[in-house]
């Protein structure tokens, strides 16, 4: 009897287990499918699970590949519209070659997503002002410029070449020893202590491009999608960049108005110039030296003789000059510049020629000082301190030292007469000097100083070029507040 | 000799000056090496003009000493310093340890640092005179430049949060109006005299007058 119930209770957990077991083979394994989830097969749950779907890389259909406009031949660029879907997780891989057969190299990636037309209006200025029309973001451009296609790179290092599937790739011989073996280029030679390869001349200078193929690819997660076109571009020198086409117009507009009105002044010599007190107050200053037999200090700024508003202060030194060589008075004209000093010394001795009295040019008047800037300033400071010059004038370019020397000169109770078109220093001549000439005063002043009705036709043509630019501001300012960015952009640099 | 003096340089201004204009607008290769080719001319104008700057230096000074103008010691000690630094870079070079190198890092560096420092005084002594408000003008120049340099340091926004926002609304709307305004005028200036120049009608700067 015991064991009959020992069995009975044997056979009621065998079973229980058994109807258990079967319970849990039955219940639906998480997100799949109920059928599936029916099956009693060990792999169904694991060979249930969605596979992975094969990545789709959508390739552009519109592919153009041309010389790269406006540049010195040593650029190509391709084109292509915005594919939809695209997103930077696809980048565009583009290879380049000298030969339809290879070796390839990688010449430029960039994400799917970016660089458009309009990102470079300097190469594209056609798109730029009138081809937009609404494609803002809707072309994208690849511009390869520079990319030597060799064994080497840039600083001669032997480039990687890499293999995507479906490119036949030439082998890349690379830089060899002595004993043919090919030489690492990141091996450091134990003697000198330098890389083994030397970069060569050769290699460091970009190269121009030349007759080269090209090869479109798109990669995403390691997988690459290729274009079927092999892409021949010829890479040409351009002899005129449309891109400044907006700056070349208006220079020969202005260019032609200013020409305009000095032959209208050949005809018509009494033209009204506004009166300019700083350089009305040339002659006080120069009478008031004479006066106390001091002498008058003249500085030509900073800048070298490639700055233009040295050559307008060196005009101006020449009608100085002209006008002390009158007043019978004397002139310092210390240097900072080589350059400048031998043209001011020429300058200064025909002006004293010009006004019948070389006799009283002293040659040393004009001398050199230092190229330094702070030891320039502390030399004038202490010229000003010492021999208390009657007047001072400033015309130029001046960087931080305007402050000094024109303090300075303040301390010493001269006359200033300061001409500066450096908008940083303007304040510090303005709150020093007696007189001030801003920005364009000083270009004027030669004209205005010498009366020459050629010369002062050329600030009535400057004054009309103003008026154009101030109605295109106008016509500007007003057009850009309603969304219209046609007249903006005709004047927007590019170049 | 006439040519030589007054039209040759006319004429090579004209040249120049067109071919550096065109080149401006040429993308080719030739335009760049056209450049290139200038900058080294000048390279060595510059070299050449150097030996005339040496001269006019040393001439200058020794002219001072030689009369005993008052003030002479000090172009005695230019010319001292002149010849020292030039004997000793001759004979022992300019690398690090020579006494050329010494001289400019404990001497010469100290002393620029020294003359830029004076600024600050300067400013100082400007800004009090500048500052005074005699005029309506003076008034706003005054308040203007209060609120601008309070609004552009730390302790600015600290005493009042809304001081840097005007200090930048300043810099950016009436500073920058008046800014551009001087630029534009500048720039058409000097469209202006590089036709006077390039075309001959202002000869002034090549000395001889009109």
């Amino acid at each position: 009897m015991g064991n009959t119930i020992k069995l009975t209770v044997i056979l009621a957990i065998l079973c229980t287990f058994a109807i258990s077991s079967g319970s849990f083979a039955q219940q639906p394994a998480e997100g799949t499918a109920p059928d599936a989830a029916a099956s009693t097969e060990a792999a169904a749950p694991v060979e249930a699970q969605p596979a992975a779907p094969p990545v789709e890389i959508k390739l552009p259909t519109d592919l153009f590949a041309g010389d790269l406009p406006n540049d010195d031949g040593s650029g190509v660029y391709l084109k292509w519209s915005v594919v939809p879907g695209e997103s930077a997780e696809t980048n565009y891989v583009i290879y380049l070659a000298e030969s339809p057969d290879g070796p390839w190299a990688e010449a430029l990636t960039q994400p799917a997503d970016a660089v458009f037309m309009e990102d470079h209006g300097k190469y594209f200025p056609g798109f730029f002002w009138f081809g937009k029309n609404g494609r803002e973001k809707q072309v994208h451009v690849a511009i390869i410029q520079n990319v030597p296609t060799g064994e080497y790179d840039k600083i001669g290092r032997q480039i990687h070449i890499p293999q995507p599937a479906g490119f036949t790739v030439k082998p890349n011989l690379g830089p060899k020893d002595d004993a043919g073996e090919p030489i690492d280029p990141d091996v450091i030679d134990v003697k000198t202590g330098l890389p083994k390869i030397t970069p060569i001349l050769a290699d460091i200078q970009p190269r121009k491009i030349g007759t080269m193929y090209i090869k479109f690819t798109a990669v995403r997660d390691g997988v690459t999608a290729i274009a079927p076109e092999i892409f021949q571009v010829d890479a040409k020198e351009q002899w005129f960049t449309t891109s400044k086409l907006n700056a070349f117009i208006f220079a020969i507009l202005f260019g032609t108005t200013i020409l305009l009105f000095i032959a209208r002044a050949r005809r018509d010599p009494n033209l009204f110039i506004r009166r300019i007190a700083g350089l009305n107050a040339v002659d006080e200053a120069i009478g008031r030296a004479t006066e106390m037999g001091k002498p008058i200090l003249y500085i030509n700024g900073l800048a070298g003789l490639g700055d233009l508003s040295t050559l307008a202060a060196l005009n101006i030194l020449g009608r100085v000059a002209g006008r002390v060589a009158n007043y019978e008075s004397s002139l310092t004209v210390p240097c900072r510049d080589p350059i400048v000093l031998t043209v001011a010394q020429e300058i200064v001795k025909s002006a004293y020629t010009d006004a019948g009295r070389p006799d009283a040019h002293n040659p040393d008047s004009v001398f050199f000082l230092t190229d330094d800037q702070f030891s320039y300033s502390a030399a004038v400071a202490g010229l000003m301190l010492r021999d208390k010059p009657a007047a001072n004038f400033f015309m130029g370019f001046y960087y931080a030292e305007s402050l000094i020397l024109a303090e300075t000169g303040a301390s010493t109770g001269a006359i200033q007469i300061a001409g500066t078109d450096a908008m940083t220093q303007l304040p510090f001549f303005i709150t020093t000097c007696d007189y001030t000439l801003i920005g364009e005063e000083l270009y004027a002043a030669s004209a205005y100083l010498s009366r020459e009705p050629l010369i002062l036709g050329s600030l009535k043509g400057q004054d009309m070029a103003k008026v154009f630019m101030m109605i295109v501001i106008l016509i500007g300012t007003v057009l850009v507040t309603f969304g219209i960015t046609f007249v903006k952009d005709l004047f927007t640099q590019l170049g | 000799m006439q040519f030589l003096k007054k039209k040759f340089p006319v004429l090579l201004a004209f040249v120049l000056g067109m071919v550096m204009f065109i080149r401006e607008f040429v993308p080719a290769k030739i335009a760049q090496s056209l450049y290139e080719g200038f900058v080294n001319w000048s390279l060595v104008i510059t070299g050449f003009a150097a030996v005339f700057a040496i001269i006019s230096l040393l001439h200058y000074h020794v002219a001072k000493v030689r009369k005993k103008v008052p003030g002479y010691g000090f172009s005695v000690l230019t010319l001292v310093a002149y010849t020292q630094i030039l004997l000793l870079g001759l004979v022992l070079g300019k690398d690090i340890g020579t006494p050329t190198a010494w001289q400019y890092q404990f001497v010469f560096v100290p002393m620029q640092a020294t003359m830029f420092a004076t600024l600050a005084f300067f400013i100082a002594s400007a800004a009090f005179r500048a500052f005074r408000a005699r005029t309506w003008e003076a008034l706003a120049l005054l308040v203007a430049g209060l609120i601008v340099m309070i609004g552009r340091v730390p302790i600015g926004e600290a005493i009042l949060p809304k001081l840097g926002f005007l200090a930048e609304w300043i810099m950016n709307n009436p500073n920058m109006a008046a800014s551009r305004g001087v630029t534009l005028g500048v720039a058409l200036a000097q469209i202006a005299i590089s036709v006077r120049i390039i075309f001959g009608i202002e000869r002034t700067y090549m000395g001889g007058g009109d």
